[in-house]
């Protein structure tokens, strides 16, 4: 993923034009194109949409989506809750952390692995998310295969 | 020959088990064969436990395919599929399917049938009808018609959304909003993104008569971001219905003006909270705001403000066109009308099921879901969310009933149903219900930031078989502040699985019976 630069925050803004109560809206634009929102993103937004820095830090650190920190190229992200619990997630996550050598929430190799909290996929569970798609009935072999696939558009 | 038409769902349990891949194999194969077809994505039936469910249609008839895969196309086609040819997937007549007939379809009625996408289709299946009736009677008729159905709000509270369109229909002010909340994020729900992506219009044109009822000329909706295919689908509906003229200036001459703005979320579930939802619209850190004052009086940027789930909104099309006595007459006692059940986790027919009030969880997980997917037996269902207590199998002849539920502590919310088979570990499922409430807490109220907190670490001692008893005391009286002093249901109902567990599944906590038999 590119790094976000000055002059395309600037065109973000306008798009949504530079109304400060879009500020969610802004900042979604902007993780879901770029990945993350970096420390001179945070500035410019405040001066361009007149918030305080303080406003703008506030909402990226209150909203799980919006990291502060790059991640990798692949964003794979393991539902956790209740209804991917009662068919094996847990499991699930032990073998991705396994087999992917890293840990939750982690960055390695290209791959950022997150927990997400339901994907509304919970009559096809274990459910996870890769790189913004959603995948029902996730096994070990399953989640090989996507993997692999991920890497092999890489 | 007419071209035979073929649905593939669009819809995100379908092409999240290949409904992409099948669609594109239908594609190549028809055409590497000569054969004529029209390739319509659908919204899904519902019946998830089916997908890809691939129908094609037949003198008039859909005979659907289930759990089809890409690999099976060719086959398919061999066995002449254009024909409902017989194969091993074939499941016959799609209205025949027995998950689907025998359940009452009120808001999820074009779910599954229709193009979602196409105007037309929607027109043909009673589409914008409501909506015209409804500048036909006036507003005040449309408020006594929601106010006489009995519909409650469906995103969990069941509120009265007769009562709720009436005080913001009285509001004054000159700037009055529609918010529609669509951002769930309770697990074991799916019936509001079937809704979206199976039938946008239909959400579309429940907004649309709520702005009209209410003298809103403005709504919102608020989706999550976990969600990327429903957004997709909502805004190219949204932009159909406005190309239309069904949404913007003055819709179809009646002189009433109501337009759409869509919102995604960022992952917050406390957003779906209906002031922190307000909150998060208004481009701030969704925080739970102090009631009151109420949304109705002062919601989306101090003025008048209707909060309803999607579900609630796609509910009020249908009892425009055939009035409110009409969905009254269904269900029980308080409970009036449909739900949408969400039969999930480990069970063996997962989907959406349309029934009216009354029915029972036992019959929901038993006939409709077959039990558990792994064939063990039930030990507990959590029904209503990551907020709903965990109900074991002598309470499964409860009625689906708001007030039934609640006398047995529990609560219907949104109509999730997730199962679990005897492996459940349920002290760690309560201490889930603890973990995610610290996740996931604004913050704003003690109770719940530091309740949640404390109730994990009381609840690990008590699983290591630290001072059992003291710390079964101590989590109860947590239990009882938070549920008591919290904001909103965040901290006030992470108690409800805790205590049911406490309550049901003690047992789970092998190390803290011990102690007790010294």
């Amino acid at each position: 993923m590119a790094r976000i630069d000055k002059d395309t925050t600037s065109a973000i803004v306008a798009k949504f034009g530079g109304k400060p109560e879009l500020l969610v809206q802004i900042m979604a634009t902007i993780v879901n194109r770029f990945g993350w929102v970096p420390e001179d993103t945070i500035r410019q937004l405040a001066t361009e949409l007149n918030l305080s820095r303080a406003d703008v830090h506030g909402v990226v650190e209150y909203y799980h989506d919006f990291r502060t920190e790059e991640p990798g190229k692949h964003i794979i992200k393991i539902c956790q809750a209740e209804a991917c619990q009662a068919m094996g997630s847990k499991a699930l996550t032990d073998y991705a952390e396994k087999t992917l050598a890293m840990s939750m929430h982690d960055t390695e190799n290209d791959i950022t692995l997150e927990p997400v909290y339901c994907l509304g996929n919970c009559a096809c569970s274990p459910a996870i998310m890769a790189n913004g798609k959603t995948f029902g009935r996730v096994d070990e072999k399953r989640f090989n295969a996507i993997m692999d696939d991920l890497r092999g558009k890489a | 020959m007419s071209r035979t038409k073929i649905y593939v769902p669009r819809e995100t349990a379908a092409v999240s088990v290949g409904a992409d891949e099948v669609a594109l194999a239908i594609a190549q194969t028809a055409k590497k064969s000569g054969i004529d077809i029209e390739l319509i994505r659908n919204g899904s039936w519902g019946a998830s436990f089916l997908e890809p469910l691939v129908e094609v249609e037949v003198d008039g008839t859909r005979i659907a395919y289930g759990n089809v895969a890409a690999a099976d196309v060719a086959a398919m086609f061999a066995a002449d599929l254009v024909n409902g040819g017989a194969h091993e997937r074939c499941l016959g007549p799609t209205m025949e399917i027995p998950y689907l007939v025998n359940q009452d379809r009120w808001t999820f009625s074009r779910c599954g049938l229709i193009n979602p996408l196409s105007l037309p289709d929607f027109e043909l299946h009673q589409g914008f009808q409501a909506l015209t009736k409804a500048f036909a009677d006036g507003s005040e008729a449309v408020l006594q018609t929601v106010a006489d159905s009995g519909l409650r709000g469906r995103g969990g509270a069941g509120f009265p959304t007769g009562i709720k369109w009436r005080t913001v229909a009285d509001a004054v002010g000159e700037q009055k909003y529609i918010t529609c909340n669509a951002d769930e994020g309770d697990s074991g729900t799916f019936s509001d993104r079937i809704l979206m992506e199976g039938d946008p219009l239909g959400l579309i044109e429940g907004m649309a008569i709520a702005g009209f009822a209410v003298a809103a000329s403005k709504g919102y909706i608020y989706l999550r971001s976990e969600y990327p295919l429903t957004h997709s689908i909502l805004s190219r509906a949204i932009d159909t219905a406005r190309e239309a003229g069904w949404l913007g200036d003055d819709i179809q001459g009646s002189g009433f003006s109501f337009d759409i703005e869509l919102h995604i979320g960022a992952g917050s579930y406390v957003c779906g909270e209906e002031t922190a939802m307000l909150e998060s619209l208004e481009g701030k850190k969704g925080i739970v705001r102090f009631k009151p004052p109420l949304p109705a009086h002062e919601g989306l940027f101090g003025k008048p403000t209707v909060v309803n789930n999607v579900v609630t909104l796609a509910s009020v099309a249908n009892i425009i066109n055939l009035g409110g006595e009409r969905y009254a007459g269904m269900g029980v006692n308080r409970s009036k009308g449909t739900l949408a059940f969400q039969l999930a986790g480990n069970i063996k027919r997962g989907g959406l099921v349309e029934k009216s009030f009354g029915v029972t969880l036992r019959e929901l997980i038993e006939d409709w879901g077959g039990g558990t997917a792994t064939g063990r037996p039930v030990k507990a269902v959590q029904v209503g969310g990551p907020l709903g207590a965990y109900i074991p199998a002598s309470q499964f002849d409860t009625p689906m009933d708001y007030e039934a539920f609640t006398g047995i502590g529990a609560m219907i919310g949104h109509g999730g149903i997730v199962v679990f088979d005897d492996n459940a570990d349920m002290a760690e499922l309560a201490r889930f219900a603890m973990e995610f409430c610290a996740i996931e807490s604004c913050g704003k109220c003690t109770p719940c930031r530091i309740g949640s907190t404390r109730g994990v670490e009381v609840i690990d001692k008590m699983i290591s078989g630290q001072n059992c008893d003291e710390n079964y005391d101590l989590l109860v009286d947590l239990c009882d502040t938070m549920e008591d002093a919290s904001l909103c249901a965040m901290g006030g109902m992470t108690p409800y699985p805790v205590r049911s567990v406490l309550n049901h599944f003690a047992e789970d906590f092998a190390s803290s019976e011990e102690p007790k038999n010294e």
